[in-house]
């Protein structure tokens, strides 16, 4: 059964809902239409499966739709986001061709058929030349960094991003100078998934109990997969500072290592670095293990996100949400999330790391105050009825360009 | 809008306030091209910049709520220019033109000091926002004192934002819309009392208890 707007009032607060509906009557019967290349895994699906049965709750003639493309084309995309996120990747012209060969074929196929039509990221951006004969308002939503791309990748896409009527971006540090008006939409975490919905008591031990995890001691998470952009050995180095005059104990959960070669390396070297300490949990989690993660995250006393270079990083709002304090690495959308000082620490090293925890295993107060601090952090900026909100202003600021303060009489 | 909530003989219409944030493309790594930009950004970013935390982290007081002054601490390490951003009296300014030169004005005195520009960690440059504001009627409409004051109890964060802050400096208002019906509805000691709240030293939470704690005064 498809969830309904209703369902989040209990965590987005009645008046959260009651501002939503108001808004959207501004827009109610108008049709706004979602495209991207996959219909699961990944955000941007998790986000497009949440979002789009609260537009349509909300009145608004919301639709999905996913681009066609063959393997070559993938592997096309996936060289581009590569060279997008500033990695070398070598483009030939026959892979231009490719793109462009699907492109064409999706502009044939694709019902564009809606008062607003939303693109998400490069793969189908070239659907805007579809502008030309249908006009309407066309918004490219991009959810990847593209603030330092390679040049022929970025030079390819940007005469296709330029004929939007606007571009929206997860965070400031992501965007490009365009000639078009640009927005800013943080991701959002999703309060009823099975990642983040309230868990029984006897669910979370019985998952403790699974992974040999002492809920008696002090637990210190990090969920992420084993990359060394997130830094696992560092959290290991920090806890093992902690260790020495701390009772504790620490679960490093992720997955990733299965079809990734260096993820693989990564994790022998973290077990590598975890040995000899049967305090030191490190779990290679399967794919759809989201219940088993929420678990162990309300199992935490602190939770950590020490990355060394990250994208928004919302497994610290997923944290936050859960009521822990977070220990985040002062890097790209963590510095978002975390308020120094208020819902947890930014650090920037394993030793600022070992500080802060031991300061927080130290005093139950502090980590509570910070700990509701965040949860009311997320709970007004990161759940996806704030992005439902986003996309609703984003119809409305098309309407009028130019204008600071709009008045909705 | 906030002109119409506060008219003479005319109920107090309560209206609040979304945002979208608007990317400028303008960025800074240091403090001579944070300045340039300041001098062209809009009035709209300024506020942006000096208030929009007092909406969106309400919950608690961070060290700052005034962003130039949390990047000048946090990624350039100017703690002295930190203090004197934070330093600015945001309640004595009656436009975003005077808190746009007081602004540049804290930053060129401190230049002038002759110190070396730092360059800001990569990853850390400052980058020019603005928001731009949708304002709905929330419903709430008072027609006398007492509705006014009940009403303030249910009223949003963002109700209260739009009738504080940004009815105050962005739409250039003389006062806060309360003190303003009040005043124009014959209550001049309660619009004083309002008026000498510090918006800025409390979360709106607090904000909305002081203004009801005025309310309850004038009933006993």
């Amino acid at each position: 059964m498809s969830v309904t707007l209703q369902d989040y009032e209990e965590s987005a607060g009645t008046a959260v809902i009651e501002e939503l509906r108001t808004l959207a009557d501004r827009v109610r019967g108008r049709s706004m239409r979602h495209v991207n290349s996959t219909s699961v895994g990944g955000g941007v699906a998790e986000i497009l499966t949440r979002m789009i049965p609260l537009l349509r709750d909300l009145g608004i003639d919301a639709r999905w739709d996913v681009i066609k493309g063959d393997q070559a084309f993938y592997n096309v995309t996936k060289a581009f986001h590569n060279a997008l996120h500033g990695k070398t990747e070598e483009i030939t012209e026959q892979m231009l061709d490719i793109f462009r060969a699907t492109t064409e074929i999706n502009l044939r196929e694709v019902d564009l058929d809606s008062d607003v039509i939303v693109i998400h990221d490069p793969q189908p951006a070239g659907l805007i030349e579809r502008k030309k004969d249908l006009g309407r308002q066309w918004i490219w939503r991009c959810h990847i960094d593209v603030s330092s791309p390679q040049a022929d990748v970025w030079n390819f896409l940007r005469p296709w991003v330029e004929q939007y009527d606007a571009a929206v971006f997860s965070m400031p540090d992501f965007a490009q100078q365009l000639p078009i008006p640009q927005f800013r939409v943080a991701p959002s975490i999703d309060p009823l998934s099975d990642k983040n919905k309230p868990l029984d008591k006897a669910y979370i031990l019985q998952v403790l109990e699974k992974y040999a995890i002492d809920p008696g001691k002090p637990i210190l998470v990090q969920i992420s997969r084993f990359d060394r952009l997130k830094d696992p050995l560092g959290v290991i180095a920090a806890y093992k500072l902690v260790r020495k005059r701390h009772r504790c104990q620490l679960v490093l959960a992720g997955g990733g290592a299965t079809d990734d070669p260096e993820g693989a390396q990564v994790l022998s070297e973290v077990r590598q670095a975890a040995e000899g300490d049967p305090d030191i949990h490190v779990l290679d989690m399967p794919p759809f293990s989201d219940l088993e993660i929420n678990a162990l995250v309300r199992a935490s006393t602190v939770a950590i996100q020490k990355s060394i270079r990250e994208g928004f990083g919302l497994t610290v709002s997923e944290a936050m949400w859960k009521n822990k304090p977070v220990i985040g690495g002062a890097v790209g959308g963590i510095k978002l999330q975390v308020i120094d000082g208020v819902t947890g620490y930014l650090v920037h090293s394993p030793e600022g790391c070992a500080n802060r925890i031991a300061q927080l295993l130290r005093d139950r107060k502090l980590r509570e105050r910070m700990g509701d601090n965040g949860r009311e952090h997320v709970r007004q900026n990161f759940l996806v009825t704030r992005q439902v909100k986003d996309a609703i202003l984003g119809m409305l600021a098309l309407d009028h360009p130019g204008e600071s303060v709009v008045n909705l009489g | 809008m906030a002109s119409e909530a506060v008219n003479p003989g005319e109920a107090f219409v309560f209206h609040t306030e979304q945002h979208l944030v608007v990317l400028t493309g303008r960025n800074a790594k240091n403090l001579a091209e944070l300045l340039e930009h300041l001098h062209k950004v809009s009035g709209s970013s300024i506020f942006y910049h000096t208030h929009y935390l007092f909406l969106t982290h309400n919950f608690g007081k961070p060290r700052f709520h005034n962003e130039f002054a949390n990047w000048a601490s946090h990624a350039l390490q100017e703690e002295g220019l930190a203090e004197r951003l934070t330093a600015i009296d945001l309640l004595a300014m009656t436009s975003i033109h005077d808190l746009r030169e007081a602004i540049v004005t804290a930053v060129e005195k401190y230049l002038d000091g002759g110190r070396r520009l730092r360059e800001c960690p990569p990853g850390d440059e400052f980058h020019f926002c603005e928001a731009k504001s949708f304002v709905t009627p929330t419903g709430l409409v008072a027609h006398d004192t007492s509705e006014l004051f009940a009403m303030v109890g249910r009223a949003t964060d963002a109700c209260l934002y739009f009738h504080f802050f940004e009815a105050r400096l962005r739409l250039e208002r003389p006062t806060n819309d309360f003190s303003m019906w009040l005043r124009n509805h014959g209550e001049p000691r309660l619009a004083q009392a309002i008026d000498r709240l510090d918006p800025y030293d409390a979360t709106l939470a607090e904000l909305r208890e002081q203004i009801m704690k005025i309310g309850k005064r004038r009933r006993t």
